[in-house]
C-alpha cells in the first residue's frame, strides 16, 4: 500500500482537471510518445536523404564509410545498450518505490552517456583531423593508390549526412543527460513514488528513443560495405 | 483518496530477469550484425542489417519504452508512425526511382 508521503507527493503532483492520477499518468505517456513520433519525422527526413544519396553514389558512400572506426562504433552501440538497461531499471526502481536505487541507476545511465560522448568526440577529432569535414578544408583519399577515390565531391556528401545524423543524435544525447540530471535532482529531494513518477517514465522513453535511433545509424554510417571500392 | 487506484497495481512492473534478457539480446545482435557486415552478401548486406536493427528497435520499443503494457492507442500511433514514415520514404522514391524511366525529345 502507498504510505501517506507517497499520497502527499502524488496529491501536490495531481492536477485537477484529470479524473484520476492513472488517467493524468497515461496521458503525460502518451503526450511524451506524440513528441517521440514527431522526433521520428525530424531525423526521418535526414534518413530520407540518406537514401537517396546512398542509392545515388552507392560507391562513394562505401568509400567514405571505409574511414569509419567500427571498433569504436560498435563499442559505442554496447555502451548506449548498458545505458538502455541501467535507465530501465532507473524506471522501475521508480516504479517499486526504491528512490536511492533509482538516482543510483540513473547516475550510472549518466556516466553510460558521458561514455558515449567521449567515444564519439574521439572518432569527430579523427576524422577532423583528417579533414573529413565536409567544406572548403574537406580532402579525401581511398588510401589506396591503386584505387583512387571515384568522386570525393560525393564522398563529401556522405561525410556531411554523418556529420549531421551523428551529430543531431549526440545533441539529444546531450539534452538526454541534462534531463536524466533534473531527475536525480528531483529524486533525491524525494519527488518520485510508486504513484507519480511520470517525469522517470517519460524521459525513460526519450533516453530509449535516442538509443533506437543509434541503432539504425550504426550500421547504416559504419558497416555499408568492407570491400575495398574499385 | 480518491485520485489513488484502489489496488496495489498501481502500473505493470516488468520483473529485472526480462529486462536483463532484453539487453543480452539486443548485445548478441549488435555482435551479429557487425559480423555478418564483414560477409560479402550482396544486397543482402543492407537487408541483413536493417533486418537486425529492426529486430533491436522493437524490442527496445516494446520492452524498454514498455509498448508492450501500454493503452492500444499508444500502440496504434506508434504503428501509424512507423507506416507514415515508409509511405513519405516511398513516395520520395516513386520520384529518384523513376526519373531514368523518363523518355521524351532530347533525351
Amino acid at each position: 500500500m502507498a504510505t501517506s508521503s507517497e499520497i502527499q507527493t502524488a496529491e501536490r503532483s495531481f492536477q485537477h482537471h484529470f479524473a484520476s492520477i492513472e488517467q493524468q499518468r497515461d496521458t503525460a505517456t502518451f503526450g511524451m510518445w506524440m513528441f517521440l513520433l514527431t522526433e521520428i519525422m525530424f531525423f526521418g527526413g535526414l534518413f530520407c536523404s540518406y537514401l537517396v544519396y546512398r542509392r545515388t553514389y552507392y560507391e562513394a558512400f562505401v568509400e567514405g564509410s571505409q574511414k569509419m572506426n567500427i571498433i569504436l562504433g560498435a563499442v559505442n552501440t554496447a555502451v548506449l545498450i548498458c545505458s538502455s538497461l541501467s535507465m530501465a531499471m532507473g524506471v522501475r526502481a521508480a516504479q517499486t518505490g526504491k528512490p536511492k536505487l533509482m538516482v543510483i541507476l540513473l547516475l550510472v545511465t549518466i556516466l553510460f552517456g558521458f561514455g558515449f560522448l567521449g567515444i564519439k568526440a574521439v572518432e569527430y577529432h579523427e576524422h577532423w583531423v583528417n579533414h573529413e569535414f565536409p567544406g572548403p578544408n574537406f580532402h579525401f583519399e581511398t588510401g589506396d593508390p591503386a584505387h583512387p577515390a571515384t568522386d570525393p565531391l560525393h564522398t563529401q556528401i556522405y561525410f556531411g549526412l554523418y556529420w549531421s545524423m551523428t551529430g543531431l543524435h549526440a545533441l539529444h544525447m546531450i539534452i538526454g543527460i541534462g534531463l536524466v540530471t533534473w531527475l536525480v535532482l528531483a529524486g533525491m529531494r524525494g519527488a518520485f513514488s510508486p504513484i507519480y513518477y511520470s517525469p522517470v517514465e517519460n524521459v525513460g522513453l526519450y533516453w530509449h528513443f535516442v538509443d533506437l535511433v543509434w541503432i539504425y545509424l550504426f550500421p547504416l554510417l559504419y558497416l555499408i560495405s568492407h570491400k575495398h571500392s574499385g | 483518496m480518491k485520485i489513488i487506484p484502489h489496488d496495489d497495481e498501481y502500473t505493470h512492473v516488468i520483473p529485472p530477469s526480462l529486462y536483463v534478457g532484453i539487453w543480452a539480446t539486443l548485445m548478441v545482435l549488435t555482435l551479429i550484425t557487425v559480423l555478418a557486415s564483414f560477409a560479402e552478401l550482396g544486397i543482402f548486406n543492407i537487408v541483413l542489417a536493417l533486418l537486425i536493427a529492426t529486430i533491436k528497435g522493437t524490442l527496445v520499443v516494446l520492452f524498454f519504452m514498455h509498448l508492450r503494457y501500454s493503452p492500444k492507442l499508444t500502440m496504434v500511433a506508434v504503428i501509424a508512425s512507423v507506416c507514415f514514415l515508409l509511405i513519405l520514404f516511398s513516395l520520395t522514391m516513386t520520384d529518384y526511382l523513376s526519373r531514368h524511366w523518363a523518355t521524351f525529345p532530347g533525351r
